[in-house]
């Protein structure tokens, strides 16, 4: 057992400052008799650049201003300081809320968004501005992934504050919501984190107790994996030192879940600690379509335009991602983490897992 | 070889007229009484404005029918405070074709006396009663006649006449017609031509009761008269061989030279002598020595002759852009206005001037076709049918009216107000002018100036919206900034956004 010290309290006061230093600059340049200007990292797509030494997308040096003298700015100025003053208000209570959530919380203070996708596209300003992911400042995504394994958290929200909790004490795994993310890691006795994409195997893995027998903390990833997720794998991998292992379908939006956790998205270029660069992705890989005898499917056109396009794309470079795209592009075969299945429903713990853990570890 | 003997018989003026009255306007009862109207007015305002009287003048139309077999029969009465007509003219002036004292070479409404008889003919035939006719020249007697026209023989009948002494030396005419008729059709024109004569004529007083009793009423807006044409030679470039030939019949001069300078419009010393040599006439020939040949061939070369100066425009009477304007707005209480005057032009040696008038909002109707409503006069005469026809109306067609910010359907009208000493009628009805090219160009020019002037005002208009518009934006959204920031910054006083808003303005300019 480790004894961890973690970060979550700090990280809710660094945001809270940052939130107030926003709100004291508007008010400066107000009370100085000046139009708000702010600044921030422009999100277009020709300021988007992958960096290899952060192995992740990040923002270039463009910058757009926002200024409230300006008749095209001064609705989304408004937006942006209304933004920043709801989440302030939600992180200071340790409220939580979600996108829709804040989108009609707009409403009530007559500051209205025309959509969902205005009021998204306000946060993702606000995110750039504090560098800070909105999770953060406590808007949370509506899916929801679990986790279950040997962890102790302290939670650190309202109510239950300084209780604790052991990650094995619910047979479905826990969920990963806003509590969860925002808990202290207290002990683990595991060694590594296996990621998987599907529920169905994530309860087999339960079952067959895959959590014991490799020593593991088993994280749903329910498809491409929610950034609260995302954000929770890579406190597992920088705070505990657990290796990451992922396991998704073989096919290349399997391996785009994998890719995701591993060096972000193009989407999240203005975020830090979201990725999990040395996590791994451990299969299902084309290779193993041949090499297990597994059950397959032709590769639809749309994967071979998807594989394509991952091909050229700078996170694929290296293994084991050019090996695998050209062996998908060789056999045109694609299947699921279910068709080990074919051999018996434990095959993929008692022979598949064993042999691919050993491989990379 | 057969001889075909035929009867050859000569019709009097008034028998053309009544075996023609549909040329005049009269051709059924709806456009009839429309024009029985409308020549009994303009006879009343040719008595009044060139005399320099404001105009004061009633028309009364009442119906006579009693029961339902007669529908349709009116009669009409038409009062001015013009100059009056001398007693023992009153006869042929009201009851003889062709009789007229408008035979000269100056811009007035009629030309011929044919209107107000053609009315009164029009009422003979119908009704078979007599026109019933009251004037006085201010001095000491006021007349009263009760004519019919003999049309076999184009003479008066004097069925009645009665004196009476004018103490309050009372000058107008008054004039009484019975005629058939169609109200309920001719009213939307007839009250179309009285808002429109309204306009071009803003120091008149008109007042019309309808046979319902309904009074429209249009009352004098300014009391300063357009200054009188004064009458005018004919220039070389409008002269044909029957003119000439009177015109070489009456002359006093003895040689070519006097008989050019001293009877054509615009003729020097000097242009007289280039223009008989470019014609190959010795100067000093007698002008009644001329052979009917020669008289063809001098006449062929004015037409040709490029040296004559353009006619001037003394001898017309437009409106001017101050009354222009004025009769715009009395009658339409635009939001926006804008008159301007062309430059006298010439067409085939007749001067004319065009005046454009453009009107926006307020009153504007708008048309429900969208177009935008075109007023059109003719030596202050207002135009009101067969508007397609028009050169004023083909003009604003061709125009590009988007380049001048118009949108269809915005209360928009055009004013055209076509004064000449002959208007170039397309046709006897007098309700189209023809497209002269001389004409549709100063039409255009005084269309495109006066819409360059509504393009600016709406260009304003449009920016002030704007700019009000951004204004509220700013008062809506600065607050919200300055009261977020400051709960934000944990302050407890909202900073002061007045300056900030001020600056908004002050951006506008305004």
């Amino acid at each position: 057992m480790r004894e961890i010290s973690s970060s979550t309290r700090e990280r809710r006061k660094e945001v809270l400052l940052r939130l107030e230093n926003f709100g004291r600059e508007i008010y400066k340049q107000i009370e100085e008799g000046f139009f708000p200007k702010i600044i921030m990292p422009s999100r277009s797509t020709d300021n988007i650049f992958y960096d290899p030494s952060l192995r992740q997308y990040v923002l270039g040096n463009k910058r757009k201003r926002r200024s409230a003298g300006n008749i095209r700015h001064i609705r989304s100025v408004t937006q942006l300081v209304w933004m920043a003053y709801f989440v302030h208000e939600l992180t200071l209570n340790q409220k939580t809320s979600t996108l829709r959530d804040v989108f009609y919380s707009a409403q009530a203070y007559d500051v209205p968004f025309e959509s969902q996708d205005e009021s998204d596209n306000i946060i993702t300003d606000l995110e750039s501005i504090l560098g800070y992911a909105r999770e953060d400042f406590n808007v949370f995504p509506e899916e929801r992934s679990a986790v279950f394994g040997d962890l102790t958290i302290e939670y650190t929200v309202p109510n239950y504050e300084g209780r604790r909790l052991n990650l094995t004490s619910h047979p479905d795994g826990v969920m990963i919501g806003p509590a969860l993310t925002s808990a202290e890691f207290i002990e683990t006795s595991a060694d590594k984190v296996i990621a998987i994409e599907k529920g169905g195997l994530f309860t087999r893995f339960i079952e067959e107790r895959v959590h014991e027998r490799f020593n593991a903390i088993l994280v749903l990833l329910g498809g491409q994996a929610p950034r609260s997720t995302r954000y929770l794998i890579r406190r597992l991998n920088h705070e505990l030192g657990l290796p990451v292992y992922i396991f998704t379908d073989a096919d290349p939006w399997g391996m785009h879940i994998a890719m995701v956790i591993i060096s972000g998205s193009a989407n999240a270029a203005h975020l830090r600690d979201l990725t999990t660069p040395d996590a791994k992705w451990a299969g299902v890989w084309a290779s193993d379509i041949v090499k297990y005898k597994l059950p397959s499917e032709k590769l639809d056109d749309i994967d071979v335009k998807r594989l394509n396009e991952l091909a050229r794309d700078t996170r694929y470079k290296g293994d084991p991602w050019q090996r695998e795209l050209n062996m998908f592009m060789k056999i045109q075969r694609k299947c699921e983490l279910e068709a080990f299945s074919r051999y018996g429903l434990t095959h993929i713990v008692d022979k598949y897992l064993p042999e691919r853990l050993g491989e990379l570890e | 070889m057969r001889v075909i003997s035929q009867a050859f018989q000569e019709i009097s003026p008034a028998d053309f007229f009544y075996r023609n009255r549909e040329i005049a306007g009269f051709s059924n009862p709806s456009k009839a009484v429309f024009s029985a109207i409308r020549e009994l007015v303009e006879n009343s305002l040719d008595a009044t404005e060139p005399f320099g009287i404001l105009p004061d003048i009633y028309i009364r139309l009442s119906s006579t029918s009693n029961n339902e077999v007669e529908e349709g029969f009116y009669s009409l009465i038409v009062e001015d405070n013009g100059i009056g007509i001398p007693g023992e003219h009153i006869p042929h002036a009201f009851c003889q074709f062709l009789f007229s004292s408008k035979y000269r070479l100056r811009q007035s409404r009629g030309t011929f006396g044919l209107g107000g008889t053609m009315a009164i003919l029009y009422g003979q035939v119908t009704t078979n009663k007599p026109v019933r006719v009251v004037s006085s020249t201010g001095d000491q007697k006021i007349y009263e006649f009760l004519l019919m026209i003999d049309i076999e023989r184009n003479r008066p009948i004097i069925l009645g006449k009665k004196t009476y002494n004018n103490d309050e030396q009372w000058h107008g005419t008054i004039v009484e017609i019975s005629l058939e008729g169609d109200y309920p059709r001719a009213k939307p024109k007839i009250v179309d031509y009285l808002k429109q004569t309204a306009i071009a004529n803003p120091y008149a007083n008109i007042m019309f009761v309808d046979p319902r009793g309904r009074l429209y009423k249009f009352e004098r807006t300014m009391s300063t008269l357009p200054p009188q044409p004064k009458e005018t030679l004919p220039h070389p470039h409008g002269v044909d061989v029957e003119t000439m030939h009177r015109m070489v019949r009456a002359t006093q001069c003895k040689t070519l030279i006097d008989f050019l300078e001293k009877h054509f419009h615009r003729v020097g010393r000097q242009t007289a002598r280039s223009f008989l040599e470019f014609a190959g006439f010795p100067e000093d020939m007698d002008p009644k020595a001329l052979k009917p040949e020669e008289i063809v061939r001098l006449v062929q070369a004015m037409r040709s002759f490029n040296g004559f100066l353009p006619p001037d425009a003394s001898c017309l009477s437009p409106l001017g852009e101050e009354i222009l304007k004025a009769g715009i707005v009395k009658e339409l209480e635009p939001e926006f206005v804008a008159v301007t005057q062309r430059k006298p032009s010439a067409y085939s040696g007749h001067p004319f001037i065009v005046e454009v008038g453009i009107a926006y909002g307020g009153k504007v109707p708008v048309r429900d076709d969208g177009d935008i409503t075109l007023y059109r006069f003719a030596n202050k005469i207002p135009l009101v049918y067969d508007e397609s026809g028009d050169v004023s109306w083909k003009v604003i067609k061709s125009i590009e009216w988007r380049r001048y910010g118009v949108e269809p359907g915005m209360p928009l009208a055009v004013i055209v107000h076509i004064c000449s000493t002959k208007v170039p009628w397309k046709t006897v009805g007098k309700e189209m002018i023809a497209d002269r090219p001389e004409i549709s160009h100063e039409i255009l020019y005084g269309i495109r100036e006066v819409a360059r002037k509504l393009k600016l005002y709406l260009s304003r208009k449009e920016k002030a919206k704007h700019e009000k518009a951004r204004l509220s934006v700013f008062a809506k959204y600065l607050p919200k900034i300055a009261e977020f920031s400051t709960k934000l910054a944990g302050e407890k006083n909202v900073p002061d956004i007045k300056g900030l808003l001020r600056r908004v303005r002050r951006l506008e300019g305004d």
